[in-house]
């Protein structure tokens, strides 16, 4: 194996914002947003030379360090996933970048604050991370890699340094640390077993047998904690939620897929002929009990940022319905097929998507100088991009035509069709109502009539709210850019009877669970409710509690043990050749 | 008993004790001190493998060596992070309990920074 052309890019990718971190870091102040703007353009043009190079060759784009070649030494790799992940991830970092210029700026003359200063360094640094985890192509460059990008997360959640930041910060480092260490045990037990980590090595090498097992359940678990996979998101609500906004929006669009992407790489390139069918069944049912509980928490939350800090927690389910869809006809190995490809297309929808609804968020608190849900009316009038992003995002999320998210469901229900699956379907398909049930709480909330008129205590940047618009957009409109891999047949007419009906069926779900589960009544729902209200509010309350439960911390870590031991028991159980 | 097979089930040992101490302590600190006991664990581990596969005369594996002293280096920079973090949370608070996970019901004083 030699270093391709072009391979050079790799190295490019993960050093410019790892540099321009130290150069910011040099000039102190204000410095570091001049680097950082200067660094976005230059990142994002390397991540769409990579993916250029890709097509070119059609084959991966190979780095190999010092000439050496594994298993000596250490090589980076893009494949068709890699590049996809990290064009997306420029692409929301630019994002993010622009709708950042106001809110972390420090203007001339006035004095200059940490804040700005560090989000910039950290902006930089977890995408540096992030590009080492789309490229490294051996077990322990990865746990590197995923370390820095928690290292450089941690500290965007307590920006403000307020003690209930603090709090979920340290949270945060501390369940995220007990995640990479099960994946280390896991990687240093397959070194102790075969003798490399380098990963096509390793898929040859590897054999379904106790060392392998052992080593898939810790290493998937403990990625499944930084990824905060119901039942083990007891750190991602809070931290989410007190960060910033552009905080918020760089956590829960890009640094989770790290980990996420990580958990795809395991599976579909070292485990393949390790993990099985039942393992690959829990990890969806993780993520179907995911969709539920988030969805439902989200509904009976109060304030906005909490609601879209459950709503990660529901997408986050969604990304991991494509396991069992990818096994397959016999159902004994993982094959990179139209079930992947729906997987990844979610995560670059959700990315984008869910960027735009946080910045959307934290536009209408800076504007409002709260987020209360329920005294949201009237925004709509006084700040209607804004809340046209919020509508926007919503759609992408719940998988309207032609958003990417409806391109994923389409590819993933043709999966679940294929291999007899149809548990699956129902959830693809309720889902959506889920998704739509909090889009509709939020909105109707918004475009009410006030009692008074609103009153805004800031005024917002024009710029912040274009940012956040095109990345709705682009989540939206992403089935259009994703056309080229994917049969044209997929996408049909938004406005055909067919479509349009279940678009409608949706929204009416939506609007029932929004309805039925929400804190207040809606659109003139009286305060004496029917029966049926009451019983489906103790229903809520109940998962609310469970929900709580799991979030404490001796509940957490146990349901990390159990299911890591869970996991074990499933590799275990193989279908006969 | 080989040398390698005693320190890989002390290995064991010192990784079930760390994860017992960090599920059953609430103090971060003692949290702090369980993971540095898994860790330290987890690279005993790794030197009983680089041991044992130094049968072909070498006098040990030097891969799991260098990883090793990568791998001490990142545990040194979680743990430098999180008592870091501990130190600022107990100016600002007074307290270090991680209990209090309920966000603020106001709403005003999240900052949008």
């Amino acid at each position: 194996m030699l270093t391709t052309s072009g391979g050079w890019l790799l190295l490019v990718a993960v050093l410019a914002p790892f540099v321009g971190v130290l150069v910011g870091l040099a000039l102190g102040g204000r410095g570091a947003q001049r680097v950082a703007s200067l660094t976005l353009p230059i990142g994002l043009a390397v991540a769409g030379g990579i993916a250029w190079t890709l097509l070119q060759s059609g084959d991966s784009v190979v780095y190999l360090l010092g000439g050496w070649a594994p298993p000596l030494g250490i090589a980076l790799r893009a494949d068709g996933l890699s590049a996809v992940m990290m064009l997306a991830v420029a692409v929301v970092i630019c994002g993010i970048g622009i709708y950042a210029q106001s809110d972390f700026s420090a203007p001339a003359g006035t004095a200059e604050k940490r804040a700005p200063f560090v989000f910039w360094l950290l902006l930089l640094a977890v995408w540096g991370s992030l590009n080492l985890v789309f490229v490294s192509g051996d077990l322990f460059t990865l746990y590197v890699a995923l370390e820095l990008l928690t290292f450089s997360g941690v500290p965007l959640v307590c920006l403000d340094g307020r003690g209930e930041t603090l709090r979920a910060a340290l949270r945060y480092l501390l369940f995220a640390l007990a995640g990479s260490l099960l994946y280390l045990l896991g990687a240093v037990l397959l070194y102790g077993g075969y003798g490399t980590l380098d990963i096509p090595l390793l898929a040859e090498r590897i054999q379904p047998e106790p060392i392998a097992w052992a080593a898939a359940a810790l290493m998937t678990v403990g990625l499944l904690a930084k990824t905060a996979l119901f039942p083990l998101h007891i750190w991602l609500p809070p931290a989410h939620a007190g960060a910033p906004a552009a905080a918020s929006a760089v956590l829960s669009a890009l640094v989770i897929k790290g980990s996420w992407f990580l958990v795809v790489r395991l599976w579909f390139d070292v485990l393949r002929g390790v993990v099985t069918l039942p393992a690959a069944q829990l990890l969806a049912g993780l993520g179907a009990a995911a969709i539920v509980v988030g969805s439902i928490v989200a509904l009976r939350q109060e304030r906005l940022k909490v609601l879209v800090a459950y709503s990660t927690i529901a997408q986050i389910g969604y990304l991991f319905l494509m396991f069992p869809l990818a096994f397959d006809a016999s159902g004994h190995t993982l094959v990179h097929g139209a079930a992947l490809t729906g997987g990844l297309l979610q995560a670059v929808s959700h990315a984008t998507a869910k960027a735009g609804m946080f910045m959307a968020a934290g536009l209408v608190h800076a504007a409002l100088g709260h987020d209360r849900i329920a005294d949201l009316g009237g925004v709509a009038r006084r700040m209607p991009v804004t809340v046209l992003t919020f509508a926007i995002s919503g759609l992408a999320l719940m998988g309207i035509v032609p958003s990417g998210a409806y391109l994923a469901k389409k590819l993933l229900l043709e999966a679940a069709d294929n291999s007899g699956q149809w548990w699956w379907t129902i959830v693809l398909q309720g889902g959506a109502a889920f998704t739509a049930g909090y889009v509709v709480l939020v909105l109707t909330n918004a475009l009410r009539r006030p009692a008074a008129a609103v009153q805004l205590v800031q005024r917002v940047s024009r710029l912040s709210e274009f940012a956040a618009l095109a990345l709705a957009l682009s989540s939206l409109l992403l089935a259009f850019a994703a056309l080229g891999p994917v049969p044209g047949d997929l996408v049909s007419n938004p406005l055909a009877p067919k479509e349009l009906g279940a678009t409608l069926l949706v929204l009416l779900g939506g609007m029932l669970l929004a309805r039925g589960l929400s804190r207040r009544p809606l659109l003139g729902g009286t305060a004496n409710d029917g029966r049926v209200r009451r019983a489906i509010v103790a229903a809520g309350t109940s998962l609310e509690q469970a929900d709580a439960f799991l979030r404490r911390w001796p509940s957490a870590s146990l349901a990390l043990l159990l299911t890591a031991a869970l996991f074990g028991w499933l590799l275990l159980a193989r279908v006969p050749q | 008993m080989t040398a390698a097979t005693l320190f890989g089930l002390c290995a064991a040992v010192l990784i079930g004790v760390g994860l017992y101490g960090l599920i059953v302590n609430p103090h971060p600190l003692r949290k702090i001190l369980a993971f540095n006991l898994v860790s330290s664990g987890v690279f005993l581990l790794f030197g009983a493998i680089a041991r044992r596969g130094a049968a072909a005369g070498m006098g040990g594996d030097p891969v799991p060596q260098a990883l090793l002293i990568t791998g001490i280096v990142v545990a040194f920079s979680a743990t430098a992070l999180a008592v870091a973090l501990l130190l600022r949370l107990f100016d600002v608070s007074g307290s270090v309990t991680l209990s209090s996970d309920a966000p603020a019901k106001s709403g005003d004083d999240i900052g949008a920074a």
